[in-house]
């Protein structure tokens, strides 16, 4: 789960992290006149949205006074942004944070990431902060630290140590530095989470260090023992998306208008590809899981049928320990329970697939059957062509 | 030949007496798997499905000789039969449960990885895959035992059900399967590609190899350096997830774009340029196999 700005220096303030001085997080509908300018300013106006790039797409603004603040925060709530991160799609400004600003000498990025490969944490800096490090990785590799981290003893001294010398931290900020660097991997290993990034850390013009940025990702899978995230909502999905993992559908809604349902991850990834092949494009990702029954089948239909945009449904179901049948029985209770108006395509395969197809053919029901993934996918585009 | 399972194999099942572990253990034994007990802690002494129970991974190993586990237990409390199984000497450790926090793995993974350093011979599979199997003799998962057949073609696969569609395919092509590895789809996982191939290109019986990838993290590239440098026999592959949105989790966790890394087209790439035959339609694995195959098995009069 991605947390919004604000969200990851809550978690930042628990861990004795210094951030900018916050003047108040409006959400829309709420009134700037709550903001707490009491401070001389200037103050900086940030855009909570999920996604980088926000600055230059004019979600982060500076302001003079304090009418100024009320009048960009007021302005920036409900407004449409587009970032190099958004792929094309224009995200809505529902919250706004309001911080006082501070003057900046330098910039610095760090984080802590998952090293796949080392199958450990890593902390990834370097001392061309404010730029994303994708861009700085590619042009200049050399200019990047890494820093190993072991899970269980967490970031030692003498990295600490290293990683200061490496980053030329001056000294009165020196120690400053590794209690922070520390903190950030314990935010990291105690929270759970996939990336703790600080992009940019800052020395400011008064000789302090402060974090003003925060991107924290979490493992969904440790949210049994972060009770506080779990009971957050997950601002980066949709309402279908929050609705079917309510009811133990994996599902990720996408531009095109061919609804699939398919049991497992992989398959229900490579029928996407197919469909993409076909000269279609999937409405959705859906992973009914291995229990694929009536009931499930009926949750999935109804969910893919939620996107006003789906022209037809792609049910592909390899049958393995539920047999074929079995899932051709649910199939026809399931549409015709949904009343399914589109036209739909099945393609069953595995365990007692010829009793699964010749249930679906005496169904009554207006569907097409496909022997393979490949055949499927061209009758489904064909069909939400028609 | 084979790798991981043979016939000889002697498993225990963590989560024995649960509602996973129980239907599938069941289904491995009808497969004729030799699935000596169980383990479950506190139902010590008990049978179940006519094996023992045990509440320990030691007392099942001190009882039994058994050499693999296969795990069921749930995603809180499966690191830690992972680290038992691995205390309890068993060597290969199948790993079904999905859902287990990555912190957790990674602290598996350090403990497993000094475990071998001091020269003890454990292989974790997964988490969070369907399991192994070796044709007509040992079934160690959750895969449909009927869709496989005894023979020559080693699969390895992050996806569970993408496994089952090569397998399906290499058996309507008349092939068979020497052995079956699901990885598993998370981030961070006991064996991967280039260790699976590692054994497949030793194993005799072995004389193809089907990779089946997925975007996110960097194991398909790693695999393709071995298989440039080191690998003789034809491997096949397929990537899933080419019109996957960058940053958005696809079901597992490991297939996920971040920073521009992990995507479908760097693997492809790197695969061909390793000489994989990788295809873009899924649909056409078990064909692209057979046409390498078949030939060779009617020269040699088979």
């Amino acid at each position: 789960m991605k947390l919004l700005e604000y969200e990851g220096k809550d978690v930042f303030a628990r861990y004795g992290i210094p951030t900018l001085k916050r003047c108040g997080v409006i959400r829309i509908g709420d009134s700037p006149d709550g903001l707490a300018l009491d401070g001389k300013g200037p103050w900086v106006v940030k855009a909570q949205v999920l996604a980088g790039g926000r600055g230059k797409a004019g979600g982060v603004k500076l302001a003079k006074t304090a009418a100024e603040t009320r009048e960009v925060a007021g302005k920036m709530l409900g407004m449409k942004l587009v970032t190099h991160q958004t792929q094309g799609k224009a995200l809505t400004v529902e919250e706004v944070l309001v911080e006082e600003a501070c003057d900046i000498a330098r910039e610095i990025y760090i984080s802590v990431v998952l090293d796949r490969r080392a199958g450990a944490p890593s902390v990834i800096a370097s001392a061309e902060g404010g730029m994303s490090i994708e861009e700085l990785a590619a042009g200049h590799p050399e200019k990047i630290i890494r820093v190993p981290v072991d899970a269980e003893a967490g970031l030692l001294e003498f990295q600490a140590r290293q990683l200061a010398f490496d980053l030329k931290i001056p000294k009165k900020n020196f120690s400053d530095f590794t209690e922070f660097a520390k903190s950030l991997v314990r935010v990291f290993i105690e929270n759970d989470a996939s990336l703790v990034e600080v992009n940019p850390l800052v020395l400011t013009a008064d000789e302090k260090l402060v974090a003003i940025d925060s991107k924290i990702v979490t493992d969904d899978n440790a949210l049994f023992r972060h009770k506080d995230q779990a009971a957050k909502p997950d601002h980066e999905a949709s309402d279908i998306e929050r609705e079917a993992k309510g009811i133990g559908i994996n599902y990720i809604g996408l531009d095109g208008d061919i609804g699939c349902m398919v049991n497992g991850a992989g398959l229900a990834m490579a029928t996407l590809d197919t469909v993409k092949m076909a000269g279609g494009d999937a409405a959705n990702f859906l992973d009914v899981g291995g229990g694929a029954n009536v009931e499930q089948i009926t949750k999935a239909f109804q969910i893919i049928l939620k996107d006003p945009k789906v022209k037809a449904v792609l049910v592909n179901i390899f049958g393995g320990i539920m047999k074929c049948d079995n899932i051709a029985s649910g199939v026809v209770e399931a549409s015709k329970k949904v009343g399914l108006a589109v036209p739909l395509v099945v393609r069953l395969e595995g365990t007692r697939v010829n009793e699964g197809k010749e249930i679906l053919a005496r169904s009554g029901l207006k569907l097409e059957q496909a022997d393979s993934l490949w055949e499927a996918a061209q009758k489904a585009v064909a069909a939400a062509r028609r | 030949m084979s790798i991981l399972l043979n016939k000889k194999t002697k498993l225990i099942v963590h989560g024995f007496t649960g509602a996973q572990g129980s239907f599938h253990a069941q289904q491995c034994l009808e497969y004729g798997s030799d699935i000596v007990g169980g383990v479950t802690p506190g139902k010590g002494g008990a049978e179940h499905l006519g094996k023992p129970v045990f509440n320990t991974a030691r007392d099942a190993v001190k009882a039994t000789g058994a050499d693999a586990s296969l795990i069921f237990v749930p995603p809180p409390y499966a690191a830690d039969s992972i680290l038992e199984a691995a205390d309890a000497g068993l060597s290969v450790i199948i790993c079904i449960t999905e859902g287990i926090p990555v912190m957790d793995m990674v602290r598996v993974k350090k403990r497993l990885t000094a475990l071998r350093n001091a020269g003890r011979d454990v292989t974790l599979v997964g988490p969070n895959c369907p399991g192994v199997i070796t044709p007509g003799e040992c079934k160690a998962g959750i895969m449909p035992g009927y869709i496989h057949k005894k023979g020559s073609v080693g699969i390895v696969s992050r996806s569970g059900t993408l496994t089952y569609e090569a397998v399906w395919q290499v058996t309507s092509q008349g092939l068979g399967q020497s052995t079956v590895v699901g990885i598993g789809g998370d981030p961070v996982q006991g064996m991967n590609f280039l260790d699976a191939l590692k054994l497949f290109q030793a194993d005799p019986q072995t004389e193809a190899v089907i990779m089946i990838g997925e975007i996110g993290g960097s194991a398909e590239e790693d695999a393709a350096r071995y298989i440039k440098k080191e690998m003789t026999k034809p491997v096949f592959g397929f990537v899933a997830g080419k019109t996957a949105p960058p940053g958005r989790r696809m079901g597992h966790a490991g297939a996920i774009v971040e920073g521009g890394s992990g995507t479908h087209a760097s693997k492809v790439e790197a695969l061909k340029k390793a000489g994989v035959t990788v295809v873009d339609n899924l649909s056409e694995i078990g064909g692209a196999v057979a046409a390498k195959l078949k030939p060779k098995a009617k020269a040699a009069g088979r």
